[in-house]
């Protein structure tokens, strides 16, 4: 069986990087452009200019000026859309194979050639609010998270929001954008992912007619500059009342590496880790929390691996009724405890790696999730090749491994608590 | 137009087991993985009075145990060979979803029979199952949208068993006792009406062999309680639901166009035109293009069987609910009066047929469309109909449509949050 999906890679001579993953079942194909910039690239007092930017990105250009972009792609029948993360910003297309050139000369266009003139700076910014309210200000448990992830990252911008502060967002102009887009937005900074009904060789061909046409830059190629988290040895409680609460909830986060900044295969091993804590039904906590104590009606964890900095890894459990949060987090802390003490059983590390590698296999049945897997390893301090190495990675982790990484990282005395609450006030 | 890539329609087949259940595969061994849909007729919507939520426990308690097993050894076996299944509850049926690497298609068929032919629903796993359903509602309640979602739809359905909810309430959850869950899986759990679609790896006389030893032994027909055909109610009315947030999630509803009309094409394309296409639709422009009044505004059309209804919304700051409001239904207003232009129906036809291969290109995306058009009827070959279909509509029938939506009909309006000006 075929553990890991067979792609090309190449790069243009202006520096641009091609991964080709040919799926030739359906007569489609997924276009996608990474840039290796995202969020924490913001500048100091701008928190939000990537993700601002990613809107302004549909506006036009002196070749497809406004409403074109986006007319033409709905002309051919396509769906795009784009997003940002706190590492890279990516922008995609999913037409019928025959199009796809098409698709490429707007994408290679608007790469360099955007427009900002007019009001439609003002009315995006609107649009970004509006956003916010409804993702975050409307929304208990996210303003928790967000600060859950400023006191988590006490320096680095992870700790800053993707979408940015809201009073930060107000100030955001034209100038911000085109400052920031000049400086990020070039071939040598993008991966270009192609994914579906086409080979390499047809790919080449396209891309070379479009985006090879790209002049490098003049300037120095875009370096990202991260401050680097201290060491921090408090244990913090961050705590989030509100009177809409009707569920409670109680989380903790820890810094860890991320596959970028792990050394040895303690990545691979958080990742195993985060499965057997908190991963399924089968898992430490919701075996303990929900099945056999009763104290919860949720609980789970999550590992942030695909970071080009320091990762975290979070736990958390769902209240059942009438228990309270300190309950729960004594119940939290004794499992996780077990696991930094003890090794994990033979058929629970099986258990889990079967999991964990069959997602793999899994994802090879829908080309816009290999393309997404391969547009974050490689923003994020990955190669082509780790994709592939994957599978034999996480075989390799021993019940050793996960006990040492669990010791190592997962000690509460790091922690940062997140609890959110009635207000009953 | 443009050369349009269709999806690869030639290969699905048909096969009957002995007990005589239809099923529907496209054979491709590309990928070594097997998706399976499955749907039962008959779902929240057959929930007795005062059960609300039957159903919904039911699903959630059917991966939770099944014949000498456990619910940590079934989820253990599950998990071991990485077998995804999962069952819900919706409207009008109950579906079933299995994923399997092919390796293990036939024990993950044999976990998929336990759980429909003997499931336990142990006292603790109903108990563990409702509180979390409980607090799901639970949370929903400081939740805009779903609170605007619930209260439309109850408007809407009013007196019908539609217009409650499908999650279910709290109090009529904490009254459902396990006779009423083996009672509900004992009448909806049937062979007849039911529907299967299988994509992937796995040979025709595999399959049919094991959809038989999973289903076959189910009772032969399901035991429906009759519902009557429902039109819309409280059209014209007005409603707010009071939540102290800086933004307001707005609905609005009207009587739709179901999918055996001969308008459901035309409708189609206009709600295209309407909100349904998202960044070219008049809605998007107006509202958050041109203004930047909202992320999101959108509108739908949807069908349950006995039942259609229009569909828009939005999310926006309360100041500005009243403008997004106005703006919203004058453009719904203008398509009614004055259709469409041709440039429009062009370019939503060239959409709408250049996208239809986009819905085939995973085996889960192909089973779920193949099933949508076993169970509506349409026939094995739609898929290569179904473009040629779009093409026919004409600016007339977009007309025609306008005004039979919009034309002489207040909608119904909900909106969450403090909006002002309402």
């Amino acid at each position: 069986m075929r553990d890991a999906p067979q792609v090309d890679h190449f790069r243009l001579e202006n520096g641009l990087a091609v991964v080709v993953i040919p799926d030739r079942r359906a007569p489609v194909v997924t276009h996608m452009v990474y840039f290796r910039n995202g969020a924490a690239d913001d500048p100091p007092g701008k928190s939000g200019i990537a993700h601002f930017l990613e809107h302004l990105m549909f506006k036009g250009t002196e070749k497809n000026p406004k409403g074109a972009f986006s007319e033409t792609v709905a002309s051919v029948g396509g769906q795009e859309n784009a997003f940002t993360s706190y590492d890279y910003t990516a922008y995609y297309q999913r037409v019928a194979k025959e199009h796809l050139g098409r698709m490429m000369a707007l994408e290679a266009d608007r790469m360099t050639g955007l427009i900002l003139e007019g009001p439609e700076v003002d009315s995006e910014r609107d649009v970004v609010i509006e956003e916010r309210k409804m993702r975050t200000d409307s929304d208990p448990a996210a303003q928790l998270q967000e600060s859950l992830l400023a006191t988590l990252y006490v320096h680095h911008p992870y700790g800053t929001p993707i979408i940015g502060w809201g009073h930060e967002i107000e100030g955001l102009g034209r100038e911000d954008a085109l400052a920031y887009y000049r400086r990020f937005y070039r071939p040598e900074n993008a991966i270009l992912i192609v994914a579906g009904d086409i080979d390499a060789t047809e790919v080449r061909a396209l891309a070379g007619e479009t985006y090879g046409r790209i002049p490098v830059g003049t300037d120095a190629p875009p370096t990202r500059r991260r401050v680097r988290e201290p060491e921090i040895r408090a244990s913090r409680l961050v705590k989030l009342a509100d009177a809409k609460v009707e569920q409670p909830t109680s989380q903790r986060a820890f810094l860890v590496p991320s596959h970028s900044t792990a050394t040895g295969n303690e990545a691979f091993a958080l990742e195993l880790l985060s499965q057997i804590l908190g991963g399924s039904q089968t898992s430490r906590l919701y075996r303990a929390l929900v099945m056999e104590q009763g104290v919860c009606v949720g609980a789970g964890s999550w590992y942030w691996n695909d970071a080009l900095d320091l990762g975290q890894f979070g736990a958390y459990g769902v209240p059942a009724e009438g228990v309270t949060l300190d309950t729960v987090d004594t119940a939290i802390g004794k499992v996780m405890q077990d696991l930094r003490e003890n090794l994990v059983g033979d058929r629970e590390l099986e258990r889990a790696k079967t999991r964990l590698i069959a997602d793999m296999i899994y994802a090879q049945d829908s080309q816009t999730h290999l393309a997404r897997i391969y547009g974050s390893t490689l923003t994020t301090g990955g190669k082509v090749e780790d994709v592939a190495e994957w599978p034999v990675r996480i075989r390799a982790v021993s019940a050793e491994d996960i006990r040492d990484v669990a010791n190592r990282y997962l000690a509460v005395e790091r922690a940062v608590i997140g609890h959110l609450v009635k207000d009953a006030a | 137009m443009s050369i349009v890539s269709t999806p690869p329609a030639a290969r699905v087949r048909s096969y009957r087991t002995a007990s005589g259940i239809e099923i529907w595969h496209v054979e491709d061994y590309t990928v070594p993985v097997l998706s399976v849909e499955c749907a039962f007729q008959g779902g929240a919507a057959q929930d007795p009075e005062g059960k609300c939520g039957l159903s919904n426990l039911l699903t959630g308690l059917m991966d939770e145990g099944a014949g000498s097993l456990d619910s940590a050894a079934f989820q253990e076996l599950l998990e071991e060979k990485a077998i995804e299944l999962s069952f819900d509850a919706g409207r009008d049926r109950i579906s079933a979803s299995l994923r399997t690497l092919a390796d293990n298609a036939t024990e993950a068929f044999r976990l998929l029979g336990l759980a429909m032919q003997a499931p336990r629903f142990d006292q603790d796993a109903i108990e563990r199952v409702r509180s979390q359903i409980v607090s799901g509602l639970k949370r929903d309640e400081s939740d805009p949208g779903a609170r605007a979602r619930d209260r439309l739809n109850a408007l809407a359905f009013e007196g019908h068993s539609y217009g409650r909810s499908a999650e279910g309430k709290i109090d009529e959850l904490m009254s459902i006792t396990r006779d009423d869950i083996v009672h509900q899986h004992g009448r909806l759990f049937a062979r007849e009406q039911l529907h299967i679609v299988a994509v992937g790896a796995i040979t025709p006389d595999l399959l049919v062999a094991l959809v038989e030893g999973a289903f076959g032994p189910l009772a032969a027909k399901p035991q429906l309680t009759p519902l009557e055909a429902v039109s819309m109610k409280n059209l014209g009315r007005r409603d707010i639901i009071d939540l102290d947030i800086p933004q307001s999630t707005l609905y609005l509803a009207l009587p739709g166009i179901a999918r055996k009309d001969a308008d459901h094409m035309p409708a189609m394309i206009l709600n295209h035109i309407l909100g349904g296409g998202s960044f070219t639709s008049r809605l998007w422009f107006e509202v958050r293009e041109k203004r930047g009044l909202a992320y999101s505004v959108w509108s739908m059309l949807a069908n349950r069987n006995l039942a259609s209804l229009f569909f828009a919304g939005t999310a926006t700051s309360n100041e500005r609910v009243a403008e997004s409001l106005e703006i919203m239904l004058r453009e719904i207003n203008r398509i009614a009066r004055d259709g469409a232009s041709p440039e429009e129906l062009e370019q939503a036809i060239r959409f709408q047929t250049g996208s239809y291969a986009l819905r085939f290109d995973t085996s889960r995306k192909i089973a779920h469309q193949l099933l949508e058009i076993k169970i509506e009827e349409l026939g094995i070959d739609y898929i290569d109909r179904r473009n040629a279909e779009v093409s026919a509509v004409k600016l007339d029938d977009l007309a025609r449509v306008g005004a039979r939506l919009f034309g002489n009909a207040e909608p119904l309006i909900v909106v969450a949050g403090r909006p002002i000006g309402l």
